[in-house]
């Protein structure tokens, strides 16, 4: 069964104009509601006020965490951070629309999704710290998280590599006969890579099912879209891989979340992948060790600055249309994030008093159990430290 | 110096890119005269090891109008500040921004090599080499064997920051020069210092075979020395003697020559006297020189922070086996990275330091 658009490529028109083809209609991106909160289409004004509110606060969740620890690195309290300002309707909205049980394949930037699947500050924290709470161990990069509960897979930091997996996961799924989906993020950049391309034909022939979830955001690090792609963005390599392609205002929460159900719904029913290209703007740094101000210059910002106005603020986009449901008065937005503060402060303090896993932590893990060589050398290490322990700050780790 | 002073200006902002690596050791060093033939040698600025590299692609471009450099976000001078300035000063079509691919800009750097670009490719970080490894090894390092040297892409090089920076963990530590060290057909480079970069990337630029060109990020704001202002190479493929001595030879490469060099000075102290040797040029490396301390000192080290288990250390010491068994005091030890990823929080233990350096010094010559 084929998914593409039509049944078979044998049968191949044929026609006596030579025409070579560059231009298509562009790719309309689906909203629900205005730049300010308004709902422009009724058919889809369908999240519950329980469901709603939850998505909400996971989404201011997500801002206030991203300033907290973004300042925390500022203040040398953690190494590195990534925010995802700017981009909590997408990763929240999509990820609310589907099961708990669907396995997400995140990039770096999708905290939200993670949030909202009920990862706590104190488990951010904990990681961002590399303490010996962390469930990685130590072993990688802040905002590297990962969590078998929760269903989403440990952060990977090359580009791309996510992808095919996620093709590869969603194949089982429909084998098996699983209510069940593969969900990637990824970002308008890692789509640049071979693995975007693999994974979307492996998806598309081996008709997996898995939703692939684009964050247009506009930039990779500091390399604008105009100069990754010149075609009509991600979503046009949807069609051409012959899969059910939508693009979002990814700012839009109703939008990324009807448009996420239905791809969910379409998946399962036709056991064949879906493409979502949410459109956003990345508000921060790509992360800590980038600054933007070096490239976002005047000439680049009129580029854009249509856009981000038509895209407004994803999260001033839902408090105003809690507000105008009256489901949240004036003070609720400025309560939670008060809350937030003191939550993500203390734990980010208790964090960072908890030591290090066990230098032990280094050698497990490399494989399901440790091969003899890997036991030697834990040896080596320990009876080096033995003499020279006093260089090595070992009260850091826990004994 | 227009692009020395625009890369002052922005550097001052970008200083949070790096986190500083502790480093209690002045690496400065004057140019060793009797290799690099300057015309000014008065000329010269203090610079680090980012500067140098920029400058060595600033005269590149300068020297050759068919040069061009491209890469990942290199067009606002690069994530590391080493392109600052080139694209104002040569113009989009030379100096550009790639799609985010990075077997895309090994095949493409290819392409351009072998029609007439002297090409300067960057990795973003050699972690990220891996997707262009098939390219590498399977295309530009064959070229010229495979075409009965019908075709070459002799000029290109691929630039590519490497090695640990104290929080880069799995991803972003990396030295995987040894995986290409199997690769006939390649030269891989790896400087310690400023000085030493700006020559040795001049004569990787200008190389007739492909280059890969390891630069250790660690070192792109700590190190800086007095590099002269000229056009000046060093060449490839010979191995400098660092500090001469009588009990051990330390080999190394990179960021790893300031630990020998501090490992060094704390034998000195126990009266055990080293003898330090900078490989520079890992393929093909130089045999030679590291033969004929051998067979002086009776006694070798050879240290890497890539993973013991078949890193390029395990080549040294086989061959040197080979050539000084009858001169050979004690067993060569290897002082290299555990088999384990790069751990994050681990990393001051997982690194071969100076401690662990002088601590096999001390073995090797108690053997």
């Amino acid at each position: 069964m084929r998914t593409a658009a039509f049944s078979t490529f044998y049968d191949v028109p044929f026609s006596n104009q030579m025409k070579f083809k560059k231009d298509y209609p562009r790719i309309k991106a689906f909203r629900v509601m205005d730049e300010e909160g308004n709902i422009i289409n009724k058919e889809y004004e369908n999240i519950p006020k329980e469901k709603l509110l939850k998505i909400f606060k996971a989404m201011v969740t997500n801002s206030e965490a991203d300033k907290i620890f973004n300042m925390a690195q500022r203040q040398n309290r953690i190494s590195f951070y990534m925010t995802s300002i700017g981009e909590e309707a997408s990763t929240v909205g999509s990820v609310a629309a589907i099961k708990d049980h669907d396995l997400i394949y995140p990039q770096y930037r999708e905290q939200g999704a993670l949030i909202y699947r009920g990862y706590t500050i104190k488990e951010m924290a904990n990681q961002l710290r590399g303490n010996h709470y962390d469930v990685g161990k130590g072993r990688q990069m802040p905002v590297h998280y990962g969590s078998e509960k929760l269903n989403y897979v440990t952060v990977s930091s090359p580009l791309g590599t996510q992808i095919p997996q996620a093709s590869g996961s969603g194949y089982t799924y429909r084998i098996k006969g699983e209510d069940r989906i593969a969900m990637t993020f990824f970002g308008d950049g890692a789509a640049s890579e071979g693995d975007f391309h693999s994974a979307m034909n492996f998806a598309a022939t081996l008709r997996s099912q898995t939703l692939f979830f684009c964050r247009n955001n506009m930039f990779a690090i500091s390399t604008p879209v105009d100069e990754q792609f010149a075609g009509d963005g991600i979503g046009a390599r949807g069609i051409a891989y012959g899969m059910n392609t939508i693009r979002v205002d990814g700012n839009d929460l109703f939008a990324v979340y009807n448009a996420t159900k239905k791809a969910r719904k379409m998946i399962i029913k036709e056991g064949a992948p879906c493409l979502i290209e949410a459109i956003s703007y990345r508000g921060g740094d790509h992360s800590t060790s980038d600054f933007a101000e070096l490239y976002r210059n005047e000439e680049e910002m009129a580029k854009v600055n249509s856009l981000i106005a038509k895209l407004g603020n994803p999260i001033t986009r839902v408090k105003n249309y809690l507000e105008a449901k009256k489901w949240i008065d004036e003070d609720y937005i400025d309560n939670i994030r008060k809350e937030l503060v003191v939550e993500i402060r203390e734990c980010l303090k208790d964090a960072t008093k908890e030591p290090f896993p066990h230098i032990d932590e280094m050698f497990n893990d490399v494989y399901y159990e440790m091969p003899q060589h890997l036991k030697e050398q834990r040896e080596e290490m320990y009876e080096h430290l033995a003499k020279y322990g006093k260089h090595y700050n070992l009260d850091q780790f826990k004994r | 110096m227009f692009l020395r002073n625009a890369y002052r200006k922005s550097h001052a902002s970008t200083k949070r890119f790096f986190a500083s690596v502790a480093v209690d050791y002045d690496f400065s060093e004057t140019p060793n005269l009797d290799e690099i033939h300057l015309k000014s040698p008065k000329k010269k600025t203090k610079i680090n090891l980012c500067t140098a590299i920029r400058d060595a692609m600033d005269t590149a471009m300068e020297t050759d109008d068919s040069s061009i450099h491209f890469g990942e976000d290199v067009k606002f001078g690069g994530v590391f500040r080493c392109s600052v300035g080139l694209l104002e000063k040569y113009g989009n079509d030379r100096v550009f921004n790639t799609p985010l691919c990075e077997q895309g800009i090994a095949g493409f750097a290819i392409g351009t090599a072998c029609s007439g670009a002297t090409t300067i490719a960057e990795m973003q970080f050699a972690d990220y080499i891996f997707p262009a490894f098939d390219q590498i090894v399977n295309e530009a390092a064959k070229y010229r064997y495979r075409s009965g040297d019908e075709f070459n892409c002799g000029s290109l090089t691929i630039r590519t920051p490497c090695s640990a920076v104290g929080h880069g963990a799995h991803y972003h530590s990396q030295s995987p020069e040894a995986y290409f060290a199997h690769t006939p057909g390649l030269v891989l480079v790896m400087p310690r210092s400023p000085i030493q970069a700006k020559g040795l990337l001049l004569s990787s630029i200008r190389s007739k075979d492909p280059v890969i060109f390891f630069e250790p990020k660690a070192l792109y704001r700590i190190a800086e020395e007095e590099v002269p202002d000229e056009d000046y190479e060093i060449p490839l493929g010979q191995a400098e003697v660092l500090t001469e001595g009588s009990d051990v030879t330390l080999v190394g490469y990179g960021i790893q020559m300031r630990k020998l060099i501090l490992a060094a000075e704390m034998a000195k102290k126990d009266g055990i006297s080293c003898e330090v040797i900078d490989l520079r040029t890992i393929l093909p490396w130089d045999a030679d020189t590291v033969e004929q301390s051998v067979k002086k000192t009776g006694r070798l080290i050879v240290s890497h922070e890539a993973p013991i288990t078949n890193g390029f250390a395990s080549e040294v010491s086989s061959k040197i086996q080979e050539r000084c068994f009858l001169h050979l005091e004690a067993p060569i030890k290897r002082v290299c990275g555990y088999d384990t990823p790069f751990p994050l929080v681990y990393e001051p233990i997982y690194l071969p330091d100076q401690y662990k350096v002088y601590e096999a010094i001390k073995q090797t010559v108690n053997f």
